[in-house]
């Protein structure tokens, strides 16, 4: 089936299959930086905006995103890049196959939280899974880039 | 120094993070076919037919192989080199399928859908045998797993497959029994630890394809391309000159991609149709079909004198290492090697056992390496010791490990060059509160917090057999290219390498190109793995980069007309001391390579090491425990660790913070269970929990810093020593809580709760 959608403020038609899962088309389309990383809705590597809000593309189907408009890290590189650099200077952006999904959550939750505690931000980044790193220089990172230190 | 010890970010670090195409599955070329594995739904069987004829009607199927389709050569797929000590029990397909997962046909077709419509169509029939599943029952079990003649190892590694014994080890110095029997106490302890999973986040993947000259060429997501290229050569029969391999940006390792997983079968395909293929393993394959940690049983007798020091030491192993030997032999002596020179006031010492094959998915490498095991049973003992003796757990360790300069019974009369092993503990005691939190405080309703410690050391490369290669070359424009074979698979090995190389070239960061990893390019290096990088192939980067550095003296001293005694470099110009005359480093590179009779500058070198020192950690947990329900909560953990020098204190605190939460997850949550026909039931992030950021409380590192006589700046190693001490320091946390000793890994909340049932706490 066709689907129209916008992916980072471009307009596009593609071709989908049915069941076919967004993470899919969209990594089909050309954003390599979308990965599957647990089969299972629980690791976040996939995390796209959909209309603005974090979703999990490996859990929605393509024909969902019908009319509607995704943002992946490609979309946003200049906020991306900025927050890398912290990351980067923290040592905690280690194998990086996480950081796009943990980066798009990142930037989500800088939108949705005003002077988020640690927890609130353990809490809103939980479903992004690192093996890496450990998470504190993650969180470090983050209250760095917030301001929140 | 300048650049050496600084913290600065990694080189590959912006892209990487903002999702650039860097890794294995976004260099693949469009017209890839794409690979799947039909698997074994038998934990052992024969295959008795198998009819493929349906599936290769279907459209957009090229290829389908079976085991009658490739060489009938074993070969192992763990990376080690060469001549491997790991059995060569596999063949790339087999007749006899081994566990649950093992790969029964290799399905190649234009996409995804086509392969897995076409392995549904494939119609195999199994004689199914009696599996061994129970590791304790393996030997001289009736089922033997490998019965086959032609299965070869290099060297005696103690196997008799008859008895589904890989390898039989002993090591005794002193006469142990003796010893205990003179010991006033003596304390044992049975641990078993289980087959934990490296869950990286990038699961196995590997693309290939054939060049303009007809050679294969590989692309993996593997930490060692030249022992990928050895084991491509001899499984496909294919001269090694006609393979090459490379490595990207890599997702993840820990080990486990120190065995060739998945090239194997893109290879083969490749070279069955001419076409390039990849294959992207799904998370549930990653659990069931790669490889793990070896399970391990180790049985652990600390016999102690009046005052305190420890004696004797015995551990008695056995050692889970599923259907092929991936590892087998090494792993468990590790072990041992690693846990018996900690105490060091000892008369007598003795690691032995044996390592079993069973039907389950092979074990291999997983950070820690044998290490890990050996780590928690030891220090679990331990502390049991100090309780007997009334003694405080720091106390009993401060008196009795090993110092700087000391040797111990299984070094054979060298010398310990650098530990700052008994500062660490201090410096974590301070860090934990030891003094004041230990063993127990009440914290309010049915909760109790307590405090539990460990240490822990391991390796910095496998002494007299890892040797790395590394060239540093002066560039046309006057910049540097850092040719190395070790693979950064997020560590940061491609920007601590090269702060090395500028630390002795003097220039910038900047200045310093890495090229990594590429069999037709890098030097020879074995790949990043038994914690080598740091220590061993930056040894052969600090020598490149000062051979290079005489050779830009020399060089320059020649064009400016004087001896090379008369000149001094900073790293721009090579100058006259009186500093009459100068050259600056772009002109000299110019000249070096314009016009007849020029030679372009190389530095080389090839280094390993006789030695390989050990690093160290000490770590402190304080948990608080729910007396009602049993449920832990982590609330701190503390790692002091002495890696010798810090070559960039950023990188390394993440490795250890890393290190330390993989631990955390092998002691708390990441539990392994099969079923009883050899089904792995944690085959997700669903069973198989992973640390979140909301399950690690608060994690502290320092560090004491020691300086290695034999490493580069003084380095030793830090990847996998840190993951060593959560486990014993949490069960010992745990155990000062309520009381009870958990000996089998992970620490779950039903183990805890039944804990206190029988003890009626």
């Amino acid at each position: 089936m066709q689907i129209e959608f916008a992916v980072n403020d471009k307009k596009v038609t593609v071709e989908a299959g049915i069941d076919e899962l967004l993470a899919d088309t969209l990594r089909d389309y050309g954003m390599l930086s979308i990965r599957k990383g647990c089969d299972t809705s629980c690791c976040g590597l996939c995390t796209v905006w959909l209309d603005g809000k974090p979703i999990l593309s490996c859990s929605v189907l393509s024909f969902r995103a019908n009319g509607k408009s995704i943002t992946t890290i490609e979309g946003v590189q200049r906020e991306a890049e900025e927050f890398a650099k912290i990351l980067a200077a923290e040592g905690a952006d280690q194998c990086g196959f996480c950081s796009p999904g943990f980066i798009m959550t990142v930037l989500a939750m800088k939108n949705e939280l005003k002077n988020p505690s640690d927890e609130e931000i353990r809490h809103y980044l939980t479903g992004n899974l690192c093996r890496c790193t450990g998470y504190m220089g993650h969180l470090r990172a983050v209250k760095k880039y917030l301001g929140v230190v | 120094m300048n650049i050496v010890g600084k913290g600065i970010s990694k080189v590959d670090g912006i892209a990487i993070a903002t999702g650039k195409p860097v890794y294995t599955d976004d260099l693949v070329m469009s017209n890839a076919l794409v690979v799947k594995i039909l698997r074994s739904p038998y934990a052992f069987a024969r295959i008795k037919s198998i009819d493929i004829s349906k599936a290769e009607k279907l459209e957009g199927v090229e290829c389908i192989l079976t085991y009658k389709d490739v060489p009938n050569i074993r070969f192992t797929s763990a990376g080690q080199s060469y001549p491997e000590p790991s059995p060569y029990d596999r063949l790339i397909l087999d007749e006899i399928v081994r566990y649950v997962g093992d790969e029964v046909a290799v399905i190649a077709a234009v996409d995804e859908k086509t392969a897995l419509k076409a392995m549904k169509l494939i119609k195999a029939e199994y004689e199914i045998f009696e599996p061994v599943l129970n590791f304790e029952e393996a030997e001289g079990h009736k089922t033997i797993v490998h019965p086959e003649e032609d299965l070869h190892c290099n060297f005696d590694i103690g196997m008799k497959k008859d008895k589904n014994i890989v390898s039989s080890q002993k090591v005794e110095i002193g006469d142990v029994e003796e010893e205990l029997k003179k010991c006033h106490v003596v304390v044992e302890e049975t641990c078993y630890t289980q087959a934990q999973a490296h869950a990286m986040m990038e699961t196995y993947r590997a693309f290939s394809y054939l060049d303009h000259t007809g050679r294969l060429v590989v692309v993996s997501s593997t930490q060692i391309p030249f022992h990928v290229r050895r084991k491509l050569s001899r499984a496909l029969q294919l001269p090694s000159g006609k393979i090459r391999v490379i490595k990207p940006r890599i997702g993840g390792g820990f080990g486990g991609k120190q065995t060739a997983v998945a090239e194997i079968f893109p290879a083969i395909v490749t070279l069955k149709t001419g076409m390039p293929a990849k294959i992207v393993y799904e998370r549930k394959e990653t659990f069931y079909c790669s490889n793990s940690r070896h399970a391990m049983r180790l049985k652990v007798r600390l016999g102690a004198d009046r005052e305190g020091y420890i004696r004797a030491i015995d551990i008695q192993g056995l050692s889970d290492t599923g259907a092929y030997g991936e590892h087998a032999s090494t792993v468990f002596a590790v072990a041992g090697s690693k846990t018996l020179p900690l105490y060091n006031k000892t008369k007598a010492v003795r690691f032995m056992g044996n390592v079993v094959y069973t039907n389950k998915m092979p074990a291999g490498a997983l950070r820690g390496y044998g290490a890990t095991q050996g780590t928690f049973a030891l220090e679990s003992a331990v502390n049991k010791l100090a309780e007997e003796l009334k003694m405080d757990p720091a106390e009993i360790r401060l008196k009795n490990l090993i110092k700087e300069g000391e040797t111990c019974l299984t070094f054979d009369g060298n010398l310990l060059g650098s530990s700052s092993l008994h500062s660490c503990i201090e410096k974590g005691k301070a860090l934990i509160g030891w003094n004041e939190k230990y063993p127990r405080r009440e914290a309010g309703s049915n909760k109790v917090r307590a405090v539990g410690m460990a240490v822990t050391m391991q390796g910095s490369g496998i002494a007299g057999i890892d040797t790395a290669s590394a060239e540093v070359r002066l560039n046309d424009d006057g910049n540097f290219t850092l040719l190395i074979g070790a693979t950064d698979m997020g560590t940061g090995c491609d920007t601590i390498l090269a702060q090395m190389a500028a630390e002795v070239l003097e220039v910038s960061m900047e200045s310093i190109i890495v090229n990594a990893a590429d069999t037709d390019v890098s030097p020879y290096d074995p790949g990043s793995y038994a914690s080598s990088t740091t220590y061993v192939t930056g040894m052969a980067v600090v020598n490149a980069a000062e051979e290079l550095k005489k050779q830009i003296m020399r060089n320059g001293a020649r064009l400016l007309e004087v001896s090379p005694e008369e000149v001094e470099y900073d790293g721009k110009n090579v100058r006259t001391i009186e500093g009459d005359k100068a050259i600056s480093l772009e002109k000299l590179a110019e000249l070096l390579v314009l016009g007849a009779g020029k030679l372009q500058l190389v530095g080389n070198a090839t280094y390993a090491s006789p030695v390989s020192p050990p690093p160290f950690v000490a770590g402190f947990a304080e948990v608080e425990v729910d007396k009602e329900t049993g449920k832990v909560e982590l609330l701190d953990y503390v790692a002091v660790v002495d890696c010798g020098t810090v070559i960039n204190p950023n990188l390394a605190r993440i490795q250890v913070e890393g290190g330390i939460v993989q631990g955390i997850g092998m002691a708390m949550f990441e539990d392994v269970r099969y079923d009883e026909r050899g089904n792995l039931q944690t085959n997700s992030f669903m069973q198989y929990k992973i640390p979140c950021r909301k399950d690690i409380g608060n994690i502290t590192v320092a560090f004491e810093e020691s300086f290695e006589p034999t490493g580069p700046f003084g380095a030793k190693s830090i990847g996998e020593v840190v993951i060593n001490t959560p486990s014993p320091a949490i069960a010992h946390a745990v155990y000062n809580a309520v009381g009870v000793r958990i000996t089998s890994l992970p620490v779950t909340p039903e183990k805890v709760f039944m804990g206190m049932r029988k003890a009626g706490v």
